[in-house]
């Protein structure tokens, strides 16, 4: 599955994005974080506040509890400052 | 009918895009262009610029699902949004939403609910350059209501 991070988030945890084989015992967004900020410090980091981190799959804004299932690309981001 | 989401590095002449929407057009009676601009000052600190990452991709079809949702709220003639990306210093443009419609209700109201959508659901992040070092420009809550009201005037309706 392709990851993506952008922002601090991105820094935090040191690069853009990776293809990483994710259980399949992990199946929404909130377990995928939760998953994933076990992999390391850089990675607890980035997440220490989940509730902060917003998520997109394959380019749509998705809630923590929306199945990971089928998913090509899901990214990880702070809330937005556009406009 | 003119249409029209750009993401671009390039700087943009807001000018010319109103003009772009009107030409040869005889039923449009009200353009109403927001241009946003990098200030000078986050938060009362001094920035020397501000870099705008974004997520390629998404931010065009996240941006035009909110043009089409506006094309149902209002009867609009044309919309242009154009957001730029990467390194900016104090003065240039950030964002440009131009809408226009046969009259001014429609024009004012789809460029305000486009601006407000732009700042909480396009996946921009900007990053500013104090005399401290860079820093990432936190999501102000007032932005989350503003893009809320639009919510509860549907629910309303």
């Amino acid at each position: 599955m392709k990851i993506l991070y952008f922002a601090w988030v991105r820094e935090r945890i040191g690069k853009a994005e990776e293809d990483i084989d994710v259980p399949a015992s992990v199946a929404t967004v909130a377990e995928l974080a939760a998953w994933l900020s076990k992999r390391g410090e850089e990675y607890a980091h980035a997440f220490v506040n989940p509730k902060v981190v917003r998520a997109a799959i394959d380019k749509t804004h998705v809630r923590p509890e929306t199945s990971i299932r089928n998913a090509r690309e899901i990214a990880f981001f702070p809330p937005m400052t556009g406009g | 009918m003119s249409f029209a989401v750009r993401i671009q590095r390039e700087p943009f002449d807001a000018a010319a895009e109103s003009a772009r929407l009107t030409k040869g057009r005889t039923d449009i009676g009200a353009v109403v262009s927001f241009t946003g601009i990098c200030r000078a000052d986050e938060k009362g600190e001094a920035i020397s610029a501000l870099t705008l990452e974004h997520y390629p991709g998404m931010a065009e079809t996240e941006i035009a699902s909110h043009v089409e949702e506006a094309r149902t709220r209002w009867p609009l003639a044309g919309v242009t949004i154009i957001h730029r990306y990467g390194r900016m210093v104090p003065g240039e443009d950030i964002v440009l939403v131009a809408t226009a419609s046969a009259h001014r209700d429609a024009a004012f109201a789809a460029a305000e609910f486009l601006m407000d959508y732009l700042k909480t659901r396009a996946p921009f992040w900007k990053q500013v350059e104090l005399a401290s070092g860079k820093v990432w420009v936190e999501a102000r809550s007032a932005d989350d209501l503003a893009a809320e009201r639009w919510n509860e005037k549907s629910a309303a309706e």
